[in-house]
């Protein structure tokens, strides 16, 4: 299965750009389906960013991030070349993991 | 989740007897829950996610009040014309952050995401956020230990959290 994560990681020298899309329902709980059935709490709880051993970016998130979320930030003390883990949990217990090479 | 706490959990269902019986089932969450909670500061904040209003859930994701510093930089739209998908963002100019939060007062849960900033990790962040209906968006900085926060008005004029 292709991964439920997209990653462009930069880097321009010193501080190395990363944007992250994730393919996930984010479902709140509070929203019905066309049966008049609530759906299901289903969303992504944790997302980090690990980069040469070290978390450089963890988020924690609720319902109320959109559907499909996407994030960006920057850090520094990487280079070209380096890996990027990114990895997520969401409240059902499911989890996905890629590593990005920066470019 | 519960087999490492399992032995335990079941003596002290035990001491409190026969009533809890029937609560089992319920009863090993808030058991396995609580310890590890405690253990790691990097642990989901489930609690402050359930509070319902902005200062219950800064509250209970800090333990503390920010108060409004110019600093803080928070770029969001003044129209957005979906809820669902809002783009909002954080820079800020202050030194030594260590978390950055997003607080949409009018969703049924105030607290929508936390980040925890790491050393040498530029301070800012950009998503996407849902918001119910025409909202104040807080955005929370924490940094060198102190609370700071940017405040704005955002017009919704189709909401996300509804079917």
């Amino acid at each position: 299965m292709a991964s439920s994560i997209r990653v462009r990681a930069t880097s321009n020298g010193d501080i190395t750009e990363v944007q992250a899309l994730i393919q996930h329902p984010m479902d709140t709980g509070l929203v019905k389906d066309p049966k008049g059935e609530l759906i299901p709490a289903h969303y992504i709880q944790q997302l980090k960013f690990e980069c040469n051993g070290k978390d450089v970016f963890v988020a924690d998130w609720g319902t109320a991030v959109s559907k499909d979320p996407y994030v960006k930030f920057s850090f520094k003390g990487a280079k070209k070349g380096d890996d990027l883990k990114i990895s997520w949990t969401d409240n059902k217990g499911a989890s996905d993991t890629t590593t990005a090479k920066i470019a | 989740m519960t087999t490492t706490t399992g032995p335990l959990a079941t003596r002290r269902l035990i001491l409190q007897g026969a009533a809890s019986v029937a609560l089992l089932g319920l009863g090993n969450l808030p058991f396995a829950a609580t310890p590890a909670r405690a253990a790691a500061n990097d642990k989901y904040p489930e609690e402050a996610f359930k509070q319902k209003n902005e200062a219950d859930a800064i509250k209970a994701l800090y333990g503390k009040t920010a108060e409004p510093s110019d600093k803080v930089k928070l770029d969001a739209p003044e129209i957005a014309e979906n809820g669902g998908v809002v783009p909002v963002s954080v820079t800020t100019t202050l030194d030594k952050v260590s978390s950055i939060s997003f607080l949409v007062t009018e969703n049924p849960y105030a607290l929508a995401a936390s980040y925890k900033v790491a050393d040498g990790t530029v301070p800012g962040v950009a998503n996407r956020l849902k918001m119910a209906k025409t909202t104040k968006l807080v955005a929370i900085v924490e940094a060198d230990g102190k609370l700071y926060s940017a405040t704005k008005e955002v017009k919704v004029t189709v909401g996300g959290c509804g079917g």
